[in-house]
């Protein structure tokens, strides 16, 4: 099962994959994976952008002791792959670079993204904003609020943020609308698809811009342990980040591949966002995978506290992953998430991402079963400082109980009725 | 509700699916023999509601549709444009199913024998296994499935299926479909083709003749089957204008725009006709 190999010409990945987008746009997507096919065997190309992450994104990124918190969990190594200490933020850059010098290379005059968190949607800008390309990013209205501060900082990169309203108004509705824009614009526009998800070649190009994490953590796990780590841990929206480091490790049967998805209120309830745990296989946004839908084939809503896995589809690779048997499904709810947000903070100096806490939420698990002489390696995907006024509102609504242990609170008994994430987080930590 | 003149005095019965009669190339020839471009017109299943839905869809073919394309509503729909979305999103508010949109079908073929087609995302339509998407599609007198998000090359979830069904798998082209993708498109199609006139999604704008004539030209020197000219076409005066050019031309959102406007269903139903009326006269009906 060499991952590597896949997909196939037609961008499949066993049964997933391949392309269900109007016929606009399949000359566009034509041109690009003819561009990036030439991009990748150009080492004037693959120059350039080593360099561009080298200097400009801050590559590489380290990989981290968590000494305290292998401790706390019993003696198990963990170690974080630093993916916050990439420019802007997060690992998102290293796919926008990519695709920014696509697009220059396809002569695009104009480029759009959408957004979740924010996180890809300030990589985006940042990457258009170097190369003095215009910039338009679709964000859902819901998420422009929450995350206000990641709109201003796309706004001084002089990208336009446009608040989509439609459906659930979050991230899948701000891809139906960059979607809509692309059918519209094809010509002169490149869109930067943030995520392994959408129409071939975007997951597999995606990947392969994001396969630098991986290949950077294989070898500083090699050079830190002297081996292989038993556990890669990452959260799964799109899966982008995941892809990243899961790559570099799906060839080695005894690494075990952990995908915390968002069990937003719990898997028993219809608030999350796990669709590789409770999905079924169905088409949205241009390729066939795991979605989030009712059994009309209307997409689901899906819930998560951070904003960037709020998504009721994911990447197709993952989905074929997943049916080879090859992830561990481990899916974290809103309540662990903003714990294990807390606790890396306390533990270890490091806010990370709402994403990522959910990766570090699972990694407490599974390096408490490993134990002492086990050794599970993070995906830091993202920093937290987008998230920390959203955090802050949360735990001011109902400070939650002191606590450094992973067992979930037990709900307070004098809880305020109109504290509602405080009442959320409570749901899904009795799960 | 109250029964209703179908548009042509024809046996209302709807035949066996083994030995069903091509109602879309009967159709196509009819107009060619008028030497005019036939007139579809698009209305959204269950917007807003089942009933007022089928009454619009029977406005259509009262106002003289020649064929009557029903939109299976949609949560994503991405090749629609605010009218087309909105719609879609009454009809799922009100809960429209596939299955209702096939007995709206059924309801217009117990009328009348006017092609219908039904227009909508693969997920939908694949929600309840192939198989019974086509039986469903046969059994309520179905002729054509119109799904923007399937390309030919992806075709083969659906394509026998369909054929041993005989419904016909009609697949769309736009303006930056080069002679490899027409080919495609022509060699997988059966029943019409569909030109998108613009690159953009569905909805009311300036579909412009002098740009897209040589576009639709050279598709049809490419094939026997009837190009239709769909996306963009808003009033009479444009489907005058493209009329010439195509086969046929298909009017949506302007439709659908006209059933937002609201009222009781006979005055929705009234606006839709004496609408589809002025389009038909101007294709020369």
């Amino acid at each position: 099962m060499k991952t590597a190999a896949l997909p196939d010409e037609r961008g499949r990945f066993g049964a997933f994959g391949g392309r269900f987008v109007p016929e606009t746009l399949v000359p566009a997507l034509d041109e690009l994976e003819q561009a990036w096919r030439e991009a990748r065997a150009d080492p004037a190309f693959q120059a350039e952008l080593d360099e561009l992450l080298r200097r400009y994104a801050g590559r590489e990124t380290p990989v981290s002791e968590a000494p305290r918190m292998s401790a706390d969990v019993g003696g198990c190594r963990v170690l974080l792959k630093r993916e916050d200490l990439c420019h802007t933020g997060s690992h998102k850059l290293n796919n926008t670079l990519g695709q920014i010098l696509l697009a220059r290379r396809m002569g695009k005059k104009r480029i759009i993204a959408e957004t979740g968190a924010g996180q890809h949607g300030v990589a985006t800008a940042t990457a258009a904003a170097l190369f003095g390309l215009p910039c338009e990013v679709y964000q859902g209205a819901v998420d422009v609020e929450r995350q206000a501060l990641n709109v201003f900082r796309m706004q001084l990169l002089s990208a336009r943020v446009i608040p989509v309203t439609s459906g659930s108004a979050t991230l899948k509705d701000a891809m139906n609308e960059a979607l809509r824009d692309w059918v519209t614009n094809v010509r002169d526009t490149h869109y930067i698809i943030g995520s392994v998800a959408g129409p071939h070649p975007y997951p597999a190009m995606v990947r392969t811009f994001q396969s630098v994490i991986g290949r950077e953590a294989r070898r500083q796990v090699l050079e830190l342990a002297g081996r292989l780590p038993d556990a890669v841990v990452a959260c799964v929206g799109g899966g982008s980040n995941a892809m990243g480091i899961f790559s570099a490790f799906v060839d080695d049967a005894h690494v075990d591949l952990v995908a915390a998805e968002a069990a937003g209120l719990g898997l028993s309830t219809a608030k999350h966002g796990a669709s590789l745990a409770k999905g079924t296989p169905g088409v949205l946004h241009g390729s066939r995978s795991y979605v989030l839908q009712d059994g009309h084939g209307q997409i689901q809503e899906a819930h998560s506290i951070s904003a960037g896995l709020d998504y009721p589809g994911v990447g197709p690779e993952l989905s074929y992953l997943k049916d080879q048997g090859r992830l561990t499904l481990l899916p974290q709810t809103d309540a662990e998430a903003l714990d294990a947000f807390q606790y890396l903070a306390r533990m270890e100096g490091i806010i990370p991402a709402l994403e990522s806490a959910h990766a570090v939420s699972a990694a407490r698990k599974v390096a408490r079963d490993a134990g002492p002489g086990g050794l599970v390696l993070v995906n830091v995907s993202g920093r937290g400082d987008k998230d920390v006024e959203q955090v802050r509102k949360m735990l001011e609504a109902a400070p939650p109980p002191r606590r450094t242990r992973a067992r979930p609170a037990r709900p307070a008994k004098k809880a305020k009725a109109n504290a509602r994430p405080r009442a959320a987080a409570r749901k899904g930590g009795r799960r | 509700m109250s029964p209703r003149t179908a548009r042509k005095p024809r046996a209302a019965a709807a035949p066996a699916a083994a030995e069903r009669p091509d109602r879309i190339t009967a159709a196509f020839e009819r107009c060619r023999a008028e030497r005019r471009a036939a007139l579809v017109t698009y209305v959204m299943g269950g917007d807003p509601d089942l009933a007022t839905a089928r009454d619009m869809a029977l406005a259509c073919v009262e106002g003289g549709a020649d064929l009557v394309e029903l939109g299976v509503p949609f949560s994503d729909p991405i090749a629609d444009g605010p009218t087309i979305q909105a719609a879609a999103q009454r009809a799922l508010g009100a809960g429209t199913t596939l299955e209702d949109v096939l007995g709206i079908a059924a309801a217009v073929r117990a009328r009348s024998q006017v092609p219908i087609a039904l227009m909508g995302y693969l997920n939908p339509m694949l929600a309840g296994g192939v198989e019974r998407l086509v039986r469903g599609c046969a059994d309520a007198g179905v002729d054509a499935l119109i799904i923007p998000d399937l390309l030919p090359e992806e075709a083969e979830v659906l394509a026998p299926a369909a054929a041993e069904a005989g419904v016909k798998l009609v697949y769309l082209l736009a303006p930056t479909s080069n002679p490899a993708r027409v080919e495609a498109a022509v060699r997988a199609a059966t029943g019409f083709l569909y030109f998108v006139s613009v690159t953009g999604v569905t909805g009311a704008r300036h579909a412009v003749a002098d740009e897209i004539a040589p576009l639709v030209s050279a598709v049809r020197s490419r094939t026997e089957l009837p190009v239709v000219i769909g996306f963009g076409v808003a009033t009479p005066e444009q489907a005058r204008a493209l009329g010439p050019l195509a086969d046929g031309v298909v009017v949506g959102s302007a439709i659908v725009k006209r059933i937002a406007e609201g009222g009781s269903r006979r005055a929705r139903a009234e606006r839709v006709k004496r609408f589809v009326r002025s389009l038909g006269r101007a294709l020369g009906r």
